[in-house]
């Protein structure tokens, strides 16, 4: 059963079919990755299925709802997470708060009772500071928490943004380039954070331009061109794939 | 000594006004980086819709609160009909924009309000308080009282509430907003009721002592840009110290100097914060991650 499934996607940009006609289903635990050289349109199906993108035709559904087209912040309570490539973080507030602030759908107290300092309000800002806590260790950041989060590395940003993601419980969370201007190293500590996660049943759906890593964590492959999917399977078989290749290198290295 | 007291407490009075008017700016600052020039039309459409409702027969704080709800109600409509539109505009657009609503509002206002001055009864009276050898009006007493009151109220809304917070993160990074689940249309339409209700509550308080005329809202709005500036753009600390600081240094203008210079007070503050102090007094530097 897919928690996640595509159909038929699809959008243009004037004449230009950016995407075309691409399914695919994603199941919980399981790492999705979509790869095609640039321009294939992968960070635009990202858009689509992350409500960033009207898609022009096709449907997102999300656990036999649809949400084609939901806002992101609907999607998020629903327990569709995503990140962004060119990082999205609360520069000016500190690692913690970025973190917190990912529970923010999990607290659901009063107006009321906030203002007047409630035990119960207190009593939750404490849980979700002992759970922000929790995860920054899991992602190796517990030691940078009151540290503004602007004036981190790149990829311990990488590795905040996932921990706020994470914050929020999702069931399908959405990668785009997680490991993209990262160094060997913190590629391989991503790696493993995204191995993890997808181990505790949460359904991820990657986009990333390193072959290596994406061969190395995914389960399923899906490779666009053009716009259009052109294959999809295991890695082995993805990687055999004539077509594939053809995409890459192009047609004559393909056929000869 | 006590011509100075005199000088102060009138300063302080009218500064408690653009404080209120500051922190209105504030709000909508912090929600979406626009500055809204149509603040001050809320100030002159919560004194006029008061003096409407007042005359009609209704009792006074009935009249102030139907003012402050149906100015936060225009606040919303002004967002949803001039300001949502353009989302993804650029922040001078917008800016743009704020400043055609108050044209029009002010328009609209002349043509039901009239163009007379007008003014309904202080809240308790008009015998001045003496303190030391000045003298102070009750109804400056509540307009202090309003000011400090809405600082309070805001600051705790937005350290110790999940909604306040929500504001806060919106202001930050909208996109990040969103992606922790924050419905980001909504925090705009909740930054502009307020600070609508806000400008209108000034109006309302400050209505007995300066009058009210359908084309107040324009001074109100640049003396509160003035102060907001004063004070650092976005922080609600600031907002209110800037009121007051541009507020008792109108009043000692006016009082050593003349009072035809006090309106340029503001103006060489918004100047001398441009250039010496572009953050204001408690503003936070702005950094960009390139």
């Amino acid at each position: 059963m897919n928690l996640l499934s595509i159909e038929g996607l699809g959008i243009s940009f004037g004449g230009l079919k950016a995407v075309n006609d691409v399914s695919f289903g994603v199941k919980p635990g399981e790492i999705v990755s979509v790869i095609g050289p640039n321009g294939a349109g992968k960070t635009t199906l990202f858009n689509m299925i992350s409500g960033v993108y009207q898609p022009g035709s096709g449907k997102v559904l999300l656990n036999g709802e649809d949400v084609t087209a939901m806002s992101p912040h609907l999607l998020a309570r629903r327990g569709m997470c995503r990140t962004f490539q060119n990082l999205q973080v609360f520069q000016s507030m500190t690692v913690l708060e970025n973190t917190i602030a990912g529970y923010h759908l999990q607290e659901s107290g009063s107006v009321l009772a906030d203002l007047l300092n409630l035990p119960s309000s207190r009593r939750r800002a404490k849980e979700a500071e002992a759970g922000a806590r929790d995860l920054l260790k899991r992602v190796g950041l517990e030691r940078a928490a009151e540290r503004e989060a602007g004036s981190l590395s790149y990829g311990s940003l990488k590795r905040l943004e996932i921990a706020r993601a994470m914050a929020l419980k999702p069931k399908v969370l959405l990668l785009d380039e997680p490991a993209a201007g990262c160094n060997a190293v913190e590629t391989e500590e991503i790696d493993h954070l995204i191995a993890e996660i997808a181990g505790s049943g949460v359904a991820i759906l990657l986009v990333e331009h390193d072959m290596k890593m994406v061969m190395r964590i995914s389960n399923h492959i899906v490779v666009l061109d053009h716009g259009e999917k052109i294959a999809e399977g295991d890695p082995a078989s993805v990687s055999q794939n004539p077509a594939v290749i053809a995409a890459y290198l192009g047609a004559e290295n393909a056929a000869g | 000594m006590s011509e100075l007291l005199q000088f102060l407490l009138s300063g302080v009075t009218v500064g408690a006004v653009y404080a209120l008017v500051a922190l209105g700016f504030t709000i909508i600052y912090n929600a979406s980086d626009v500055v809204n020039f149509a603040q001050g039309e809320f100030v002159m459409l919560g004194g006029m819709i008061t003096v409407m409702a007042y005359t009609a027969g209704a009792p006074l704080p009935l009249a102030a609160l139907a003012a402050v709800l149906a100015t936060a109600a225009l606040g919303v409509a002004m967002n949803k009909l001039a300001i949502e539109p353009a989302r993804g505009a650029p922040v001078v657009s917008l800016v743009i924009i704020t400043i055609g609503a108050s044209i029009f509002i002010r328009g609209a206002a002349q043509l039901v309000f009239g163009k007379q001055i007008h003014t309904f009864p202080a809240f308790s009276g008009d015998d001045p308080i003496r303190i030391l050898g000045a003298t102070i009006l009750p109804q400056s007493l509540w307009v202090i009282a309003g000011s400090v009151a809405v600082f309070v109220g805001l600051w705790l809304f937005f350290t110790r509430t999940l909604l306040g917070r929500a504001v806060l993160a919106t202001s930050n990074n909208r996109l990040a907003a969103q992606l922790v689940g924050i419905n980001t249309p909504f925090v705009m339409t909740l930054s502009f009721a307020m600070s609508a209700g806000i400008g209108a509550l000034a109006g309302v308080l400050v209505t007995p002592i300066t009058m009210t005329s359908y084309d107040v809202g324009l001074a109100f709005a640049l003396k509160g840009f003035a102060a907001a500036m004063l004070g650092g753009m976005g922080n609600p600390k600031g907002a209110l110290v800037g009121g007051f600081l541009l507020g008792v240094l109108e009043g000692l203008t006016a009082g050593y100097i003349s009072s035809q210079y006090k309106d340029a007070a503001a103006f060489i503050v918004i100047l001398a914060v441009l250039f010496f102090l572009p953050q204001g007094l408690f503003g936070r530097k702005s950094t960009d991650r390139v």
